[in-house]
């Protein structure tokens, strides 16, 4: 057919320019209904970074000095690790990264001996990328603290901890230790091709050892090209406080943030605008 | 009291002190139950387990429970709803029997279909464990579960897929965009759905009318869900939100649901709620349901089950549910419950053969994460085997990049790579859809139009200038 040999080997499409709107890989073409080469080797160098930065190490005393001078803390963060001592371990038994080894354990319980209670414990958490942790940390802190010291209520905040090779219920272990009614985990998420640097909250309300997720809130991708710091900062505060009137959290305390945008969009009717359902 | 079970292999005995413990040592290795402490010590050992479980008679899961009957209400959903009479047929056998029974030319799809109600998930999991990868294959490839709710899924000779438009902020225009790519690609007979980022009533309304408009503007066979918790989604029902699939996670035992917010009888409430909407057209599956071998072991509610067992367990529930589509997310959970592409390739064959023995619709996720040890050309193989067995539907994303949930899936490419070499179409009314559309030069070699159809050039011209950020 005549046509056919005016078929180009690869065929563009059309749409391509839509990916300003997205970091997804749409328009990507394709030869016959494959990949063209460039995109598949865009795709695989991607995953190798993303392996990568799976590996990489959190800088616990940088980020302990940074945030220490970024938010005036009057004692530096405390440094904890879990019961996986490295990563290869990491991987293969979450249930060693969800606990304190024995030396982070006595070194807490020292420091809540004042028996002091505190309205909410900040526990950061490598997680599955340092990267995010060293990136958005301090932002993400300095939004919130902001939040925090500006309210009527007169917030007791808990020392701040770094924890190595730890997963998201260590943060319960560290709350109650803590004496803390609040906890909130900030931990790396794990790393997506276009995203190695997403960071993830999760609060629980008394917390204690041994609960499930069905206890936590999460806000997800927090970082400089996904939700922003002060947003993230914003949203959790209203969760905080939401979960200390109600004292729950988890699925009983649902997520009211973003209430306003049913409102703002005239409720269940009206048209949600976008290109595809424009006239 | 709980029987135990010994042989005796050269001078060696062994002893296995539960049926669960026998389940366990009888799974084809994987981290997950390494992780639990329940792997066989030793290949020996795994082999023996198979051999004396292929010796214990089917009825046996009948009368031993592995998680007791008080504590566990799946385990009552089980054994309440066990239908004798779709059993008789093979109620003589033992489970090395069944195998050999399920690959027989007495087991057709007829034959399957009516004993189907007969055949436990503890059943299906322990003759699956004695079985190799082909005979997953070949047998789950004989049994057909179809579904339907504005399309027919699951009929043979068609793989559907699930359009995923996944978005880090929600942005609507970012959604709309990977929509707009899936459907030029083919994708979405399954169901368009969406992983919100914000996971409240609020945003999940919002994404709910955006897909809905799509669907009336286009007039697609298709239906939509977002995939927030099932409370959420029965709160955007009383809000009047258009509402097609009811989406929830679910596990195979009481404790891992309840560790994820919901019992047996959310479910109940949520299927009647959004059939009491009437949205679908030609059938009245409403339920999407996701599960994945680990979750039970993740939520610390496995009961020292293997985590296979405990996945088919989940298929109990879902069957329970007349759901539209039932999704194991094989290999999302990362390598800590399966290690690398071999252990994901084997749990997804797994998954799909005891599904489909069950009666349960199901497609797969063929997926992995940055930290497992697994890449692009062991979910090519995944992909091509289970387009062989004929999985209902698997996902489709673009360039296999999940931008929102930081893992990798198949594509929408990808698909049609499996469409092409297996020969496999879309659902019948969705390829209707896809000719009317000018979307295909020629659905029948799977030849995409080289030229941008009509419909969705106008709706490109509706393009803002600038991008928008945030919603």
């Amino acid at each position: 057919m005549a046509h056919d040999e005016l078929s180009p080997i690869v065929v563009e499409n059309a749409w391509e320019r839509l990916n300003t709107f997205t970091d997804a890989r749409i328009g990507l073409g394709r030869a016959g209904v494959s990949l063209p080469t460039s995109k598949l080797l865009a795709f695989q160098l991607a995953h190798a970074q993303a392996q990568d930065a799976v590996h990489c190490p959190l800088e616990v005393e940088k980020l302990a000095n940074e945030l220490t001078k970024a938010l005036t803390l009057s004692e530096a963060p405390i440094s904890l690790h879990s019961h996986a001592q490295d990563r290869a371990l990491y991987l293969q038994r979450p249930d060693y990264g969800r606990r304190l080894d024995d030396k982070s354990r006595e070194q807490l319980q020292q420091a809540a001996a004042s028996q002091q209670r505190y309205d909410l414990a900040v526990v950061i958490v490598d997680g599955l990328s340092a990267l995010a942790v060293q990136q958005n940390s301090t932002p993400f802190l300095r939004a919130l603290y902001q939040i925090l010291s500006s309210d009527a209520y007169d917030w007791q905040l808990a020392p701040l901890t770094i924890v190595e090779q730890g997963r998201v219920a260590i943060g319960d272990e560290i709350g109650a230790l803590l004496n803390a009614d609040a906890v909130l985990v900030m931990i790396g998420e794990r790393p997506g091709l276009s995203s190695p640097d997403s960071l993830g909250l999760y609060m629980t309300w008394a917390p204690e050892p041994g609960l499930k997720d069905d206890r936590r809130n999460c806000i997800s991708n927090v970082r400089p090209a996904g939700l922003q710091v002060e947003e993230a900062a914003r949203r959790f505060f209203l969760l905080l406080k939401e979960a200390r009137q109600l004292k729950v959290s988890g699925v009983k305390l649902k997520d009211r943030s973003e209430d306003n945008v049913l409102e703002g969009e005239s409720g269940t009717t009206g048209s949600i605008s976008n290109f595809l359902v424009a006239d | 009291m709980a029987k135990t079970y010994h042989t005796t292999v050269g001078a060696r005995s062994y002893r296995f002190a539960s049926l669960a413990e026998l389940m366990a040592k009888a799974s084809p290795p994987r981290s997950g139950d390494r992780l639990a402490g329940v792997i066989a010590e030793s290949a020996e050992e795994r082999v023996v387990a198979q051999m004396v479980l292929a010796e214990l008679p089917l009825t046996t899961f009948l009368n031993e429970a592995l998680i007791p009957y008080e504590e566990d209400e799946i385990t009552r959903l089980i054994m309440d709803d066990h239908d004798a009479a779709a059993f008789v047929p093979i109620r003589h056998l033992t489970v090395g029997d069944f195998r050999n029974w399920l690959l027989s030319d007495h087991a057709t799809s007829e034959v399957l279909t009516s004993v189907r109600m007969g055949i436990t998930p503890e059943m299906a999991a322990a003759v699956s464990k004695l079985m190799r990868n082909q005979d997953l294959i070949l047998v789950a490839k004989k049994c057909q579960v179809t579904t339907a709710f504005r399309n027919t899924i699951g009929l043979p000779g068609r793989l559907s897929t699930r359009l995923q438009p996944n978005h880090p902020t929600d942005d609507v225009t970012g959604i709309a965009a990977s929509i707009l790519d899936g459907l030029l690609y083919g994708s979405g007979d399954a169901v368009i759905g969406i992983n919100p980022a914000t996971d409240n009533v609020a945003q999940s309304v919002k994404l709910m009318r955006l897909m809905d408009e799509v669907i009336q503007k286009y007039q697609i066979p298709t239906q939509s869900c977002v995939l927030t918790h099932v409370t959420n989604t029965l709160e955007a029902i009383e809000l009047g939100a258009p509402v097609d699939l009811v989406f929830q996670s679910i596990g195979g035992t009481e404790a891992t649901n309840r560790s994820f917010g919901f019992d047996l009888s959310t479910l109940a409430e949520a299927e009647a709620a959004a059939q009491s909407l009437k949205r679908g057209t030609v059938g009245r599956n409403v339920m999407y349901f996701e599960t994945g071998q680990g979750s039970s072991l993740s939520a610390d509610a496995h009961h020292g089950l293997d985590q296979q067992t405990c996945e088919a367990r989940a298929y109990a529930v879902a069957r329970k549910f007349n759901p539209l589509l039932v999704n194991t997310v094989v290999g999302f959970i990362g390598p800590e419950y399966l290690f690398d592409g071999k252990e994901i390739t084997r749990a997804g064959l797994e998954d799909h053969f005891c599904g489909k023995l069950l009666g349960v619709p199901m497609g797969c996720d063929v997926c992995y994460t940055n930290h497992a040890e697994a890449d692009q050309n062991d979910m090519d193989n995944l992909l091509t085997l289970l387009g062989v067995a004929g999985c209902n539907f698997i996902m489709g994303i673009p360039g296999s990049d999940d931008i929102m949930l930081n893992y990798q899936t198949t594509s929408f490419h990808d698909a049609l790579y499996a469409r092409r070499v297996l020969g496999l179409k879309a659902a019948p009314e969705f390829e209707r859809w896809l000719e009317e559309m000018q979307i295909f030069q020629d659905i029948s070699t799977h030849r995409l139009n080289d030229q941008l159809p009509a419909a969705f050039a106008n709706s490109l011209r509706h393009l803002p200038k600038e991008p928008r950020h945030g919603t």
